[in-house]
């Protein structure tokens, strides 16, 4: 490691011109891109969540299919940055070249990551108000707070677009992110609130929960679909903006190491 | 335009440029002449800032690199060694997109589009998907691509590897009418004909070093014996022992060639006459003897 490496982002305003460089692939893909985000987080969200929420009663004081739905929105939030880092990224940086073409042009490290982050952010934001419109056509929220999870779903996708880029700037090859779903997502999945109240764990893998993005995520979105104003909104705001800060910060290092040999 | 002084660049226990001086001047045509491994694509890279020196000074079109490496690169045209289009974009779409990047406004590049299509001859394809473009329609468009900023200077890392001999013409004579626009170009290639059409003036870099510098007339006319007679066929080795060990300059054995290298060519051709077993080629040096004396003959992969 180079002391250089560790440098804080130095940001040009080009830095936008790579983001609009991904939203024109996705516009061409725009369609099958969307649909392939929805179906999945939709099949198992009204399967789980009319067939097993109704052998269940009222979780936490809501219909499971309620409970589920703010779970899902986080999850799909996730699930869109995560691959959009990991796997577009890649491709982007390994496998096309795409931004050592760019690192020729007046931008830097610092931008393309700055922006590859920012992308992973509006697939983010994408595919989670995508889940937010289907609860609202079901009926499932009535409440005016359910538009906070608008600007929610940008913040969890810079978390998880940031940390899915420490994993891509680490990566020799695609199956390397198998790693990180088996070791991290899924974990996270389990631990965080998805499908079961974090309650219902053990102490001691509560405490893990606390100390997860994810969690708060659903603190958060749990609340806001059930009309409720979110206590601790600050802290569960301050960790995720926590984790991306360290996540960009990490992911900036790395990738530094690795390209600007 | 661009001046390197005392660069060196190390990887681990690997010197890979050793004191690296050099100097662009405004309008020429330079060439970095190396075998694989010499260090060309690192001098490239430490000069466009995407790499730091261990020690020594860049400065690329005034600005200091790679501190301020990004704003010198608005002036700078790249054509890279390896195929970096953006395969997910039509050829006009890469362009637009890289134009982009320089902070060129949408209706600026697209007036300059066809003008730079017209340029690579890709004017009909304009639509067409990048995989859909032959080799040399790719580093056509990666030119086209260079000069989308209309770039004062240009670098070209080894620009016609992997080209057809049609393409490799068409590519040269693009980069001399870039050339007559008042264009710089940094090449480096290992292409003898190419550097020796193109450039006003290159060095052969070897280990990381610059060996020597000047055109390449002055480097054929300061560095080697001015004619070669190459020697062909089985008993081109006993001939040598006989003969060409003592008529010329200096005499090399690869395989079953001998080369001749010397000042005066015509007692050397008096022993070949009459002699059924051997092939000769009589003819004057040029740059790739130069090359092959500098940096030997042996493999570098």
């Amino acid at each position: 490691m180079r002391s250089k490496d560790f440098l804080l982002p130095r940001i040009s305003r080009r830095f936008i011109h790579v983001w609009r460089r991904n939203l024109l692939v996705w516009r061409k893909l725009a369609i099958t891109s969307m649909l392939g985000n929805l179906a999945d987080p939709m099949l198992y969200m009204l399967g789980l969540g009319y067939g097993l929420g109704s052998l269940l009663p009222q979780v936490d004081g809501t219909p499971y299919i309620t409970f589920l739905a703010a779970g899902t929105v986080c999850y799909n939030t996730m699930n869109s940055a995560t691959f959009e880092a990991l796997y577009s990224g890649f491709s982007r940086m390994q496998v096309q070249r795409t931004w050592d073409a760019i690192l020729n042009a007046p931008i830097n490290l610092d931008d393309i990551m700055l922006a590859e982050t920012l992308w992973a952010a509006s697939k983010s934001f994408l595919s989670g108000v995508a889940i937010l419109v289907i609860i609202w056509v079901l009926g499932l929220s009535h409440s005016p707070l359910t538009l906070w999870i608008i600007p929610l779903t940008i913040l969890i996708g810079l978390t998880f677009g940031s940390l899915g880029l420490v994993m891509t700037a680490l990566a020799p090859n695609y199956d390397f992110f198998l790693y990180y779903f088996t070791l991290v997502i899924t974990p996270m999945v389990l631990l965080c609130g998805v499908f079961f109240p974090v309650t219902q764990l053990p102490p001691f893998l509560q405490n893990v929960s606390m100390a997860l993005p994810l969690t708060h995520a659903i603190e958060l979105a749990r609340s806001l679909v059930n009309n409720r104003i979110p206590a601790h909104a600050f802290l569960h705001v301050g960790v995720l903006i926590a984790y991306a800060i360290a996540g960009f910060y990490a992911a900036l290092v790395l990738v530094r190491r690795r390209l600007l040999t | 335009m661009l001046s390197l002084k005392g660069v060196y660049k190390r990887y681990g226990s690997n010197e890979v440029v050793r004191g690296m001086d050099l100097e662009l001047r405004p309008g020429e045509c330079y060439g970095l002449l190396g075998p694989n491994g010499a260090g060309k694509t690192t001098t490239l890279r430490l000069a466009l800032g995407l790499t730091e020196p261990d020690c020594g000074e860049i400065t690329l079109l005034g600005e200091p690199v790679p501190k301020r490496a990004r704003e010198a690169r608005l002036r700078l045209g790249v054509v890279p060694q390896a195929d970096n289009l953006d395969p997910d974009f039509t050829v006009s779409e890469n362009l637009l997109v890289y134009g982009r990047y320089f902070g060129l406004s949408e209706g600026q590049i697209r007036a300059r589009i066809p003008q730079l299509l017209d340029f690579a001859g890709l004017t009909l394809r304009a639509q067409s998907r990048i995989q859909a473009l032959s080799g040399g329609m790719k580093r056509r468009l990666a030119l086209a691509r260079a000069l989308v900023n209309d770039p004062d200077l240009i670098f070209l890392d080894e620009p016609s590897t992997g080209l057809d001999p049609q393409a490799r013409h068409l590519i040269w004579e693009r980069l001399r009418q870039l050339l007559g626009q008042g264009k710089t170009i940094l090449l480096t290639t290992h292409f003898m004909d190419e550097a020796e059409r193109l450039c006003n003036r290159l060095s052969v870099m070897d280990r990381g070093r610059l060996i020597c510098t000047g055109s390449p007339q002055e480097l054929v006319a300061s560095q080697i014996e001015p004619q070669v007679v190459e020697v062909f066929g089985d008993g081109a080795g006993d001939w040598a022992r006989d003969h060409g060990d003592r008529l010329c300059q200096r005499c090399e054995k690869t395989g079953e060639t001998v080369f001749c290298y010397t000042r005066e060519g015509e007692p050397i051709l008096r022993t070949l006459e009459g002699r059924e077993d051997l092939r000769y080629l009589h003819r004057r040096a040029n740059l790739e003897d130069v090359f092959l004396k500098l940096t030997g003959r042996d493999l570098r992969d």
